[in-house]
């Protein structure tokens, strides 16, 4: 599957099928950080990703003036 | 994963309410978080005139829809920093969900109106350009609810950035900050009132809840604030969140509960304390306040 990472924003291939979870824990990201877009849909991460899926792995932590 | 209220199928799970949601019902738990917020701390009274600090981000456009959508009457106000490409893509999330709504978006431009830029402002003082950032922030949003007659000013901070902030407050045992950091501060001689209404929603759900109704943010994260020190204290929070769901709603909800009291006075002595500036007559504790220094040395 095409995998797209933001901030700095950049691609990649992970061979499919696999868990939301499992994706996150094989590029080490944390689930509380990211959300995680398959197509224009938000998926849980119990959702089985097939191995054409297009996903955004979008960071959600934004930093600066308090 | 099902949703609580429906068991249809979720899309997010929010762990800390050992919940899951579909995107119906997560608009829903937003909403109702949003309401409890503005009801236990009495941020907002029925038809008082809001003021919405907006950057463009999730945060702050996410605050916007839902007080809206809660029967609000709520301006928004863009503040024009001067970071480049950065500013020039934030302010047309702003101008494009304002737009799209029929909202009424007040903008101010630092290097318009006032002749300076955050790069500026940094390239000539000590300050961190979050630090620069902040203190114009704090400054025009007052300046621009009082002169525009607006009761109160509405900011994005969410649960993750309250957090964020007490642990950075604790670890210096910041008194008169401590004393200061509460979801709501109260109207004062030069000051309009301030409120967080999103303090019992995570960064995460405040992403989500963008997706899930549509709104188009500005995902890019600031180029100045890399390094931010409250960017680190996220990322411990998170880890600890993930090890122990909750963790970060237990700190901050805690402390407001047990521990803010206790700072109260150091803050209310640091008010009592100030002047007005003898320039723009801002609350100030020096002949000159801050805002008008760092105009002065950047413009």
């Amino acid at each position: 599957m095409k995998i797209t990472l933001r901030n700095p924003k950049r691609e990649l291939e992970v061979r499919g099928p696999l868990s939301v979870v499992a994706l996150l824990q094989r590029l080490e990201l944390n689930p509380e950080s990211v959300l995680v877009i398959a197509g224009d849909e938000l998926v849980a991460r119990d959702v089985r990703l097939d191995d054409a899926a297009v996903v955004e792995i979008r960071p959600v932590i934004s930093g600066g003036a308090s | 994963m099902k949703c609580r209220v429906c068991r249809g199928p979720a899309v997010i799970d929010v762990r800390r309410h050992n919940a899951a949601f579909c995107p119906e019902h997560f608009v829903t738990h937003c909403r109702e978080q949003v309401r409890r917020a503005v009801h236990d701390h009495r941020m907002l009274e029925p038809g008082e005139r809001v003021l919405v600090a907006v950057s463009g981000g999730k945060d702050s456009l996410a605050l916007w829809d839902l007080l809206v959508d809660l029967g609000y009457d709520v301006d928004g106000l863009y503040l024009g920093l001067g970071i480049d490409q950065y500013s020039d893509e934030s302010i047309r999330y702003a101008r494009g969900f304002a737009g799209a709504r029929g909202l009424k978006l007040h903008e101010v431009d630092l290097g318009d109106d006032f002749g300076f830029d955050i790069p500026a402002a940094v390239a000539v003082t000590h300050r961190s350009p979050c630090g620069a950032c902040g203190l114009s922030k704090r400054h025009l949003f007052n300046a621009v609810a009082l002169e525009h007659g607006y009761d109160v000013v509405a900011t994005g901070h969410n649960l993750d950035d309250e957090a964020a902030v007490l642990l950075g407050n604790v670890l210096r045992w910041d008194a008169g900050y401590l004393g200061r950091q509460h979801p709501v501060l109260p109207a004062a001689e030069g000051f309009a009132r301030k409120v967080k209404p999103l303090v019992r929603l995570g960064e995460r759900e405040m992403a989500a809840y963008c997706v899930v109704q549509g709104i188009d943010y500005q995902v890019e994260e600031c180029p100045m604030a890399a390094g931010n020190k409250h960017l680190g204290y996220k990322e411990i929070l998170n880890a600890l969140e993930d090890r122990s769901p909750g963790s970060k709603a237990a700190f901050l909800f805690g402390f407001l509960e047990r521990g803010h009291a206790r700072f109260a006075a150091d803050a209310r002595q640091e008010r009592e304390a100030l002047g007005v500036c003898r320039k723009c007559s801002a609350p100030t504790t020096t002949d000159v306040c801050a805002f008008c220094k760092l105009r002065e040395r950047a413009s």
